[in-house]
């Protein structure tokens, strides 16, 4: 369960967050859409707690997350704008060594994510010579080896083709059918597949 | 449901993979150590190259070549991490953020400071050095570089959203440098006097202490700051 309540947050003399407010169930997805520069980017930096709001709380499981410190991080997977791939590592080092920043991961585990995401070909490519599509697959991959239960992505369909998409809203539906939780910031409309789906407006 | 890696896994996860982009990019580890043999080669060019006067210069020559060139590697030490978004991920994987900056730090120190450490009685022979003050110079050396290092990932930390950061880096390290400088050129001028040195020795390994335990820390602190 997480929770936003009244968030304030300036950028220097710009009004960034106006009070902003949501709560998220289990099994829920929360579609956050609005024109660029409302901050929905900064929303999701809120969330993750990598960005402090002047005002207002963030909650998870009812603690709020500044106190939960880095054992909410564990929670939680976080896709930014940018993959956050190295770009002198190949595609499977870089999910490797994210992964197993985390958990313990089997080789096989992770060459099951990279044939899943159909990077599988280019795996053993340095990152920066990788489309942005396929860096935005192999971030992807990193998502799926994190375990995280609350799922939070910036844009995640920028840069992928039609079968990205479909296959980046399957594993949406998929994480939140099981009970998985997801912070979606999409400017457009979100053709999601099936599963609870609530919409945040930003102004 | 897989087990979460442990801290010792994930600081020996994070040197493997700083050690392996070092590899990729081997310039960068030589460039500094180059730095280091020039600038001390250019001392015997430029001043008399009477052995008697060089071994005067030798202490201050070397650490503050040491110290300079130390200081050329010290802003790729988090800011590419940062560039780049994987410092934030590392960040949001849940490790302690002190774990994972003293684990960059050893990297660094690793393909930056041990290095220049093996090369440094090089140096020191062509400013004349006596043979048992190169091995104290060594000695120091391999604790001054690993200060530094710890030193200057508080100032690389600090500086993770400035542009062109070198100079404020540079502004921001040095003066914290210049007990660990005092104590190291001391150290090399007892020794090639002929006296025991063990005494700068000693507060160098007490600077390396200090800084290894509280360095971390005010970086961890920099770095939750540096990538809002």
């Amino acid at each position: 369960m997480l929770t936003a309540e009244n968030v304030h947050l300036w950028r220097g003399d710009r009004h960034v967050l106006k009070g902003v407010g949501f709560s998220l169930s289990p099994g829920e997805l929360l579609h956050v859409s609005g024109p660029n520069g409302t901050g929905k980017t900064t929303l999701l930096r809120v969330v993750c707690g990598l960005a402090q709001p002047e005002e207002g709380i963030v909650r998870w499981r009812g603690e709020s997350i500044t106190a939960l410190g880095s054992s909410f991080f564990e929670d939680i997977g976080y896709i930014a704008h940018d993959a956050g791939l190295k770009g002198d590592l190949t595609a499977r080092e870089n999910l490797s060594f994210a992964a197993r920043l985390r958990c313990v991961v089997t080789a096989a585990e992770i060459e099951a994510v990279l044939a899943a995401l159909n990077v599988a070909e280019c795996a053993d490519i340095p990152a920066r010579a990788l489309s942005a599509g396929q860096r935005r697959r192999v971030a992807l991959g990193r998502l799926l080896l994190s375990q995280a239960a609350l799922w939070i992505l910036d844009e995640p369909l920028t840069n992928l083709d039609t079968a990205g998409a479909a296959l980046v809203l399957d594993l949406i539906a998929r994480h939140v059918g099981t009970g998985g939780l997801a912070l979606v910031a999409a400017h457009g409309e979100l053709a999601t597949r099936g599963g609870r789906t609530a919409r945040l407006e930003l102004a | 449901m897989n087990a979460r890696t442990g801290i010792l896994g994930a600081g020996l996860l994070l040197i493997e993979r700083d050690l392996r982009l070092a590899f990729r990019r081997p310039s960068q580890v030589f460039n500094p150590l180059v730095f280091f043999l020039v600038v001390t080669t250019l001392f015997p060019l430029s001043l008399s190259p009477l052995p008697s006067q060089l071994r005067d210069i030798a202490p201050g020559v070397l650490w503050v070549a040491a110290l300079l060139s130390s200081l050329l590697a010290l802003e790729a030490l988090l800011k590419s991490d940062a560039e780049d978004g994987t410092l934030e991920q590392m960040v949001l994987s849940g490790q302690p953020v002190v774990v994972l900056v003293a684990a960059k730090t050893a990297a660094h120190w690793l393909v930056g400071g041990l290095p220049l450490v093996i090369i440094s009685p090089v140096a020191a022979m062509s400013l004349g050095v006596t043979p048992a003050a190169m091995w104290v110079t060594a000695e120091g050396l391999l604790m001054g570089t690993l200060t530094l290092s710890f030193l200057g990932s508080v100032g690389a930390a600090l500086t993770i959203g400035v542009r062109r950061s070198s100079v404020l880096l540079s502004l921001l390290v040095l003066p914290l440098a210049m007990p660990m400088l005092i104590f190291g050129a001391r150290a090399t001028d007892l020794a090639i006097a002929g006296e025991a040195a063990s005494g700068p020795l000693y507060l160098l390994g007490a600077l390396l202490v200090f800084t290894a335990t509280l360095a971390p820390f005010a970086a961890a602190a920099a770095v939750r700051i540096g990538i809002e």
